[in-house]
């Protein structure tokens, strides 16, 4: 439903971001994009959400053209990027302004009961942990229904049990709204763990390394050999996309785990 | 901004009752703590000049500036002189911030207004606004225009450096949550930059305001028949310093006054703000 067609993306100040990058997606599919900084993995989220234009190649979702933010895109920040000025439920129905105000309500009331936050409707987002705060975020992307979500880097800047659980929380969206996931992650465990398909990037510019299925059934053990067995693959991907750098960059991949 | 009912949760609506009176009790007690330093000066200047440790002929002591002020509030005249310097203000001010807003958004909006604008206002800006009397004068008279203009133009710069500040300041990244709802233009001002420069805004406004209330000082001295500027001037020429003291009290009760009604005014949009507090 979501075709990355042979995208190239070469911005302003000359840095290659992607080269010819190409990626089908299926509805239904969750896709991790796992790669080192500087691949081109949130600019290829910023080009599907329509925020960028590429500057070759097009992508599509459901055949239509992404030339601009279209509702059936939701796009998450690495940051919650609330707005301190709105309580929970107002950032959660920022989206909705189109729609009629006794269906907002009802999707905002819906929304929040489902991101598990009702009790802090009427909350100040500072008064959030940071947990709270993106899951206001998803929350806020969810409510105009869209169908396909891009999360760039979520839950990056969350401790590991904060982490687990809003992995856990958005599986269960995954599944109850039939959501099409596209994450961009350098959390190795993550990409094992949520994702049908991963995908391995090496960057400058910014291409596929490698990419792989991931057939573990769900629910999937965080700990278990099979999870384990998917992040070492991952990994030894993520190397061999790194040892490709010119000589004197880093050779570890530090940023991947 | 979208309004929205939401059911009221119960735990959270107690603690915050309960807080109330306590919050309260702690305005009240800054209150004092901000009057006990005036209020100490005054009564230590009385006593020094009540047991002959001073003579306050040039700084008469408190009971004599008051009673000064007393006299000239029971013929009237004190509030004639109020109500002339606060009307200047009022309209100065409110001049000097519309255009200020104005210009400031124009700036703000587009590269090219600034480009244009900017140079010649900040050049503007560094001319001590004192210096314009002379020709506001010859331009709009001795009487009412040329006092407005002056107050106006002493304003207009603080709230046009505030806005234009305020709008380059707003994170790209909301600006960009925005883009990504698809909001129109007028809608990403409305929803986006309006709130995101209100704090700022409301700072520059109260600068202005202080500036405000100096220039019609500047105002008055140059030819008024009311005011407290024209008490002032009539204090100096006829030698009467506990009236000029009382028109420099008067002032700053009243400079207080309105610039926390402006803060009081503003309270109420900016209580989302996760600000800095300092420690007790």
């Amino acid at each position: 439903m979501l075709t990355v067609e042979s995208i190239d993306k070469t911005y302003p100040n000359g840095v290659h971001a992607l080269d010819r990058f190409s990626l089908d997606i299926a509805q239904g599919e969750i896709v991790a994009i796992v790669g080192g900084s500087g691949c081109g993995k949130s600019t290829l989220l910023r080009l599907a959400a329509g925020l960028d234009q590429p500057s070759h190649g097009r992508i599509r979702i459901d055949g239509v053209t992404i030339t601009s933010p279209r509702p059936e895109v939701g796009l998450i920040f690495q940051e919650p990027r609330l707005l301190p000025w709105l309580t929970v439920a107002e950032n959660v129905c920022f989206g909705l302004f189109d729609r009629p105000r006794a269906e907002r309500l009802k999707l905002c009331a819906e929304v929040l009961q489902r991101v598990g936050l009702s009790d802090y409707a009427s909350s100040w987002p500072r008064e959030l942990s940071g947990g709270q705060a993106q899951r206001v975020a998803i929350g806020r992307a969810l409510a105009p229904r869209p169908k396909v979500l891009l999360l760039d880097e979520p839950f990056s800047a969350l401790d590991a049990f904060t982490r687990a659980s809003l992995h856990e929380h958005l599986l269960d969206l995954w599944s109850a709204l039939r959501l099409t996931l596209v994450l961009v992650t350098h959390d190795v465990e993550e990409a094992a763990f949520l994702a049908d398909r991963v995908i391995v990037m090496k960057p400058r510019p910014g291409r596929v390394a490698a990419e792989f299925e991931i057939s573990n059934t769900r629910p999937r053990d965080r700990y278990g050999e099979k999870v384990e067995a998917d992040k070492r693959r991952i990994l030894s991907a993520l190397g061999r996309s790194f040892r490709t750098r010119a000589a004197g960059e880093e050779l570890a991949p530090a940023a991947a785990i | 901004m979208t309004a929205i009912e939401q059911p009221q949760v119960a735990g959270e609506q107690l603690p915050a009752a309960a807080a109330r009176p306590r919050v309260n009790r702690r305005i009240g007690a800054r209150f004092l703590l901000g009057l006990a330093l005036p209020i100490a000066l005054a009564l230590g200047w009385e006593i020094a000049v009540r047991t002959g440790f001073a003579e306050g002929r040039l700084m008469p002591p408190p009971s004599r500036i008051f009673n000064t002020l007393y006299e000239l509030a029971i013929t009237g005249e004190l509030f004639r002189h109020i109500f002339a310097t606060t009307w200047r203000v009022f309209v100065g001010f409110a001049l000097g911030v519309i255009g200020g807003t104005l210009v400031g958004a124009l700036a703000g909006a587009s590269r090219l207004s600034k480009d244009l604008l900017d140079p010649t206002l900040q050049g503007l800006r560094s001319v001590p606004s004192i210096a314009w009397v002379p020709l506001f004068i010859l331009w709009l008279g001795i009487f009412e225009q040329s006092k407005l203009a002056l107050i106006a133009a002493g304003c207009f710069f603080p709230v046009y450096l505030g806005v234009l500040g305020a709008i380059l300041s707003v994170d790209r990244k909301v600006v960009e949550v925005g883009r990504i709802f698809r909001l129109s233009d007028i809608a990403l001002v409305r929803r986006i930059l309006l709130p995101a420069i209100l704090p700022a805004y409301v700072v520059s406004l109260r600068s202005g305001l202080g500036l405000g209330w100096m220039f019609v000082v500047a105002a008055e001295f140059m030819g008024a028949s009311e005011g407290l500027g024209y008490l002032l001037i009539d204090g100096q020429q006829l030698g009467k310093p506990a009236q000029i003291l009382a028109a420099i009290f008067t002032f700053a009760v009243l400079g207080k006054i309105t610039d926390g009604l402006l803060a009081a005014a503003a309270t109420p949009l900016l209580t989302w703000q996760d600000a800095f507090a300092p420690k007790r």
